[in-house]
């Protein structure tokens, strides 16, 4: 794999698009969106890390698919202590 | 990437390929992976946090709610953009060392440091406030002004605690990264000035960038779980 110079306008669109992105989720904060504030803003996160990710941390561009497999399998395992440990506590009695 | 026996004559002429290496791109793409394995223990170290915070935030959400309005999310926000801007000039900074752009890396690279120390700085003035606000727990914690505040939440002061244990261990955890993050800047600083990195090797700039872009990300997330959990006006 040679490495891929990325043109600089893709990195300024990103930066435009992060930073849009930050000033929409504070402001929709303040919405009153019921259960669905705390859905949008990690929602919002999530694209704002892949944005990061994608582009800034060159994965995109990357032809090298064992750091792919690392990412996901990390992911995968930060899921996995999230969901089970969260199927543990949610579903024990005194609290709710 | 090429086989040929030509890569191998290339070891006479190429101090910055390690002998164990067949190609340039073989090394670069193995400090890659290398890197991406020690930011996948960061994130399982954050990631114990982040599931400690989770479960505490559906025991005393009234609590988390009431310490995240007590957060300025000005200044978070501000800080939430300080980074961003620096995640550009890191990214622009690995273009331009991939360029050979000597003066421009320098520039970058100058740029994401005061964008670091930015934070940092803000970082301290948030904290500091709530050194005023007796929002450190400890002996001294008194969450008596968000009772009085918020009175239809119910706040138990010794949960209101919990949640501002885990905004200082995870911003003080993600404010040690970020003092890392300036150090290694000033050695990539000090070694582009000192002429090292060439368009053919640049790799410590690139995974450099990897753990600069890795710490952003983690602010990303603890801005709206710190900062945003209910800024929606009381009923």
């Amino acid at each position: 794999m040679s490495e891929h110079i990325i043109p600089s306008k893709i990195y300024y669109a990103i930066w435009i698009g992060l930073m849009i992105l930050t000033v929409v989720t504070a402001a929709v904060s303040f919405v009153d969106l019921g259960p669905f504030n705390t859905i949008v803003a990690l929602l919002i996160a999530t694209f704002k890390a892949l944005l990061v990710v994608l582009f800034f941390m060159h994965v995109k561009y990357t032809s090298e698919k064992l750091t792919k497999m690392v990412i996901v399998s990390s992911l995968f395992w930060l899921l996995l202590l999230l969901f089970l440990s969260l199927a543990d506590y949610s579903t024990r009695y005194g609290h709710s | 990437m090429s086989d040929s026996p030509i890569a191998v004559e290339q070891h006479e002429h190429r101090p910055e390929l390690r002998h164990h290496f067949a190609t340039v791109e073989q090394q670069r793409d193995s400090a890659t992976l290398g890197m991406w394995l020690f930011l996948g223990t960061e994130i399982m170290f954050f990631g114990g946090m982040f599931c400690a915070y989770l479960i505490y935030r559906i025991w005393y959400y009234n609590e988390f709610a009431a310490g995240s309005r007590s957060l300025d999310i000005y200044l978070g926000t501000t800080n939430t953009i300080v980074l961003i801007c620096s995640s550009l000039t890191v990214a622009l900074s690995v273009r331009a060392a991939q360029l050979g752009k000597r003066g421009l890396v320098i520039i970058l690279l100058i740029l994401t440091l005061i964008f670091g120390l930015a934070f940092l700085g803000i970082k301290g003035v948030e904290w500091y406030d709530k050194y005023k606000e007796h929002h450190i727990p400890g002996s001294s914690f008194d969450a008596g002004d968000l009772v009085r505040e918020y009175p239809q939440l119910h706040i138990d002061q010794s949960h209101e605690q919990i949640y501002f244990s885990l905004y200082f261990a995870m911003t003080g955890l993600h404010a040690l990264h970020m003092i890392i993050g300036v150090g290694i800047f000033v050695y990539l600083l000090y070694h582009t000035w000192k002429g090292l990195y060439t368009p053919a090797y640049n790799t410590p700039i690139e995974i450099g960038g990897l753990y600069w872009h890795f710490v952003d990300i983690i602010w990303i997330y603890l801005f709206p779980l710190l900062y945003l959990i209910d800024r929606k006006p009381l009923r």
